[in-house]
């Protein structure tokens, strides 16, 4: 009932793109003339992570309109993704990579994945989704790890929410947070970084050890944290947890029926980290052109509308209408913690192990 | 006379394994080995993860025995109501995937067990019972009783038949199941990485950090070549005390048929199995429960969720995850039953090289799936033999994890013919060949029939080795299921524990029905 549910608003947000006229995205809703617009029938390998998915019609029209079949190849999570890419590089698996995000981009441009190619529906991208990108690749959508807050407990134990990071060391919330391990977890990585973003180099890791002294609990993976400690869902004991900011509204989208009127959880907005997931072409292809003309269809109107259902991501082109129960209960923070891609490949491990050695040992 | 020489065996299981195997691996480490690596092995964390590996091991692999040998027993010597079905749904853990079972085990395990030694130790007891359960008992159905009813008349008491007769006729199956489950806890990554916490890490898990979290390619080779050689060393020793210990005997040739329990110790093991498999249905009665529940309510929601097509790739209705995980059994299950089975044969047959060969059948359960996948990736990249991406690769993944087992399953069957038996074919005027299709042959089909069954279940299950090897068609059970989990809300989890008793059902039937196969037509010798 609850795949029923959210098909039929996936439906409806694919009609609604349909009729929508944004002036930024029109532009891209042909195929842009860099690219020919239709192909000799061939297919098209789509690499991507297991968490990829769109409407299947939208594939169908794209083959009828342009001769390209996209055939989705899924096998393993983003850093995976990445790392088989960076390996074959240059004789590759397929032919598009999507899936790419901010922590893992340097690593794919520094292998020699991507033969550069920024798609001209980019335009229609805010700029700030597209530092670091060296116009090698092209932003198709972002969403944010926040720390999520279960609304009920807080107002049952008549105690207030956390509102900033600093809150979360503070005894009142002593043994409510659990986090995902950043050696392992990709909103686990997220969730350093933001604190990395917050506190800078020489201030991390003594709040992490504040953290560690206030009852932090680590779990290896979102699914042990998110369904095994967090309170909603009745099975843990924690109230607060790392997660996505669209987590509210994939609360009401797969909630049982009847559907509650507005999702359990609520996201604490200064703990917002930003992640962009990015698209390529990739060095090596025998198609070039028909990987171009890939890239341009997921910054096409029809697929931007559709990724936040499908994927619970934000579309990265601007003015792309978003769906109901996205536009009132995800988080947009207006301010999301970032860090340069450049650095975070060149610290990460030793984020990650100074991390370890302050939280865990 | 001798059976047929062992190479004739011995080129098949050599062939495929030295090309999906030791080919990819040795591309793979070649590509990441470097004095780099070396430094992984300087640093005190690197120890702290070996000495826990080696611990959560060790304590696994004796808990597992403890807890099963009794329902060995009990289920192939004793006539306990509902035999078949117990060895069913005590053979059904080891092939759920262990992010099904990290999520039932989390619900039913007491606050605070989550993250230590403990649930580990629990959760690998869970998991292996049926190793011991069926290695062990394969055997021990097919003792000759004479022995022991010949102890028994000399006034033996239970206690001391056991100890004097039957333990020394099964000490090398008891050893062989041991090494397995003392491997698969060794090289443990699902149930580490779901139940373990971050400081409770096994090499391989470390492996797979290191990989794709860290891009250090050099120190995970580093590792990878550390666990190789451990679990080499490991199996070394247990195949020169199984041999040693190697105890040619006539065996029956159908189970003999199931006793009543009649001694204290007879009753003891029937109620132990009963308890124990109580104990196991535990956890998916959890996934039952879970897969009914709606909210404050029960019902079928999320079961017919399942079965619709929705609009979205990411819908995947039931039957396309059930026919690919099904479809990748029957090939998985034909190459490693094939290739083990041979294998076996030019192990036990072997003049000399049998132990060599023992050990390398062997290898591909000590082996990081992390870094087999991706030495599979790089290997077989270049035309004509680019693999990557089609559909062969993930059976033939399932099937390296799979043959050890059924080498371990037949060749302890094996080497218990009593080679006299041959002596008097040939006497009798048989050619080799003949002899071994009369002797051999009949004692190796119910072993492999046993075989297939675990090598069906074991692809079913599998989640490692090839969950990351890219794939264009329907994903398998498993990895659907895992899907399922990494939604935010109830639909996900509904969905998840749905599908898990879906592949629980699917895989007690496979057994069952393997189990059934080899009966009929086989005569008492």
């Amino acid at each position: 009932m609850a795949a029923a549910a959210a098909a039929s608003a996936l439906v409806l947000a694919a009609c609604g793109s349909g009729a929508g006229t944004s002036p930024s995205s029109t532009s891209a809703s042909s195929t842009p003339s860099a690219v020919p617009s239709t192909f000799a029938p061939t297919t098209v390998r789509l690499l991507t992570h297991d968490s990829f998915a769109l409407t299947e019609s939208l594939l169908d029209d794209f083959e009828a309109r342009t001769g390209i079949t996209v055939e989705v190849v899924t096998g393993g999570d983003a850093g995976e993704l990445v790392n088989k890419a960076a390996l074959t590089a240059g004789n590759p698996e397929g032919d598009v990579l999507f899936g790419v995000d901010s922590t893992l981009l340097s690593r794919a441009l520094q292998s020699g994945v991507f033969d550069p190619y920024e798609s001209p529906a980019a335009s229609g991208v805010p700029s700030e989704l597209k530092t670091a990108t060296q116009e090698a690749v092209t932003p198709v959508d972002y969403g944010d790890v926040c720390i999520n807050v279960d609304d009920a407990w807080f107002a049952e134990k008549g105690i207030a929410k956390p509102a900033t990071l600093d809150d979360l060391v503070k005894p009142e919330y002593r043994d409510l947070l659990v986090v995902e391990n950043a050696a392992t977890s990709s909103p686990g990585l997220a969730f350093l970084l933001a604190t990395v973003a917050t506190y800078g180099e020489d201030g991390y890791q003594d709040y992490w050890s504040k953290l560690r002294a206030n009852g932090v609990k680590v779990v290896n993976g979102w699914t042990e944290a998110y369904e095994g400690e967090y309170t909603v869902g009745g099975k843990g004991s924690r109230p607060l947890v790392v997660s996505y900011a669209s987590s509210p509204p994939a609360e009401i989208v797969y909630a049982s029926d009847p559907k509650p009127a507005k999702p359990y959880s609520s996201v604490m907005e200064s703990s917002c980290y930003r992640q962009v997931e990015y698209a390529g072409v990739l060095a090596g292809t025998e198609q070039p052109e028909a990987a171009r003309a890939v890239v341009d269809w997921l910054l096409s109107p029809a697929v931007q509308a559709d990724v936040p259902l499908s994927m619970f991501v934000f579309p990265a082109v601007k003015g792309t209408p978003l769906p109901d129960v996205f536009a009132t209960w995800a988080a947009t923070p207006a301010s999301p913690l970032v860090l340069d891609p450049a650095e975070i490949d060149a610290k990460r491990s030793q984020w990650v192990d100074a991390w370890d050695q302050v939280t865990l040992r | 006379m001798q059976p047929p020489p062992a190479w004739w065996f011995a080129v098949v299981p050599a062939v495929f394994l030295g090309f999906f195997f030791a080919w990819p691996l040795v591309t793979v480490l070649a590509r990441g080995l470097s004095s780099a690596g070396l430094d992984v092995l300087g640093s005190a964390p690197t120890w702290r993860v070996v000495w826990f590996t080696l611990l959560q091991a060790v304590l696994s692999t004796v808990a597992t025995l403890v807890v099963a040998l009794p329902a060995a027993y009990a289920l192939h010597r004793l006539a306990v109501p509902g035999r078949r079905l117990l060895l069913a749904l005590l053979t059904v853990p080891f092939v759920l995937p262990t992010v099904v079972v990290g999520t039932a085990f989390r619900a039913l395990l007491p606050e605070g067990w989550t993250g230590t030694l403990g649930a580990i130790v629990l959760a690998h007891v869970f998991f292996n019972i049926a190793v011991v359960v069926r290695v062990v008992g394969g055997l021990w159905a097919h003792l000759d009783r004479r022995y022991e009813a010949a102890a028994s008349t000399l006034g033996s008491r239970p206690w001391r038949v056991l100890r004097t007769v039957t333990w020394p006729l099964l000490r090398p199956a008891v050893l062989a199941s041991a090494a397995l489950v003392f491997l698969f806890t060794f090289t443990s990554f699902g149930v580490v990485l779901v139940l373990g916490g971050p400081t409770t890490t096994t090499i391989e898990v470390e492996i797979y950090r290191r990989t794709v979290q860290l891009f250090d390619l050099p120190g995970a080779a580093t590792l990878a070549v550390l666990q190789l050689v451990s679990v080499l060393l490991v199996l070394v020793v247990a195949g020169r005390l199984q041999r040693r210990l190697a105890v040619r005997q006539r065996l029956a040739r159908a189970d003999v048929a199931p006793a009543p329990p009649r001694s204290a110790v007879d009753r003891a093991a029937a109620a132990w199995t009963v308890v124990l498999s109580v104990l196991v249905a535990l956890p998916m009665l959890a996934l039952l429960h879970d897969s009914l529940r709606v909210g404050e309510r029960w019902g079928l929601d999320w079961w017919s969720a399942l079965l619709q097509d929705g609009p979205s790739t990411r819908d995947v209705p039931l039957w396309e995850p059930l026919r690919t995980s099904l479809s990748y059994a029957v090939v998985a299950t034909l190459i490693a039953v094939v290739v083990g089975g041979l294998a076996a044969c030019a192990i036990a047959y072997a003049r000399r090289g049998g132990p060599v060969l023992d050990a390398a059948s062997m290898l591909p359960l000590g082996t990081s799936a992390v870094t087999l996948g991706f030495g599979l990736l790089v290997t077989f990249a270049v035309r004509p033999v680019d693999l990557r991406g089609s559909w062969i690769i993930v059976p033939i993944g399932q099937a390296l994890v799979a043959v050890p087992l059924v080498v371990r399953t037949v060749l302890p069957v094996l080497r218990a013919i009593d080679p006299r038996l041959r002596e008097v074919a040939a006497t009798l005027g048989s050619s080799p060949s003949r002899a071994w299709r009369t002797v051999d042959l009949p004692v190796l089909g119910r072993a492999l029939g046993v075989s297939a069954g675990l090598a069906a279940a074991v692809s079913l299950g599998e989640f490692g080795a090839t969950s990351f090897l890219a794939r264009s068609d329907a994903p398998t059970l498993p990895i659907q299921i895992g899907r399922l989990l990494s939604r935010p809300g109830e639909a996900g989890v509904g969905m998840a524990a749905a599908l898990s008793v879906v592949l629980v059902g699917v895989t007690a039937l496979v057994v069952l029905l393997a189990e059934r196969l080899r009966r009929p037509g086989q005569a008492e010798l």
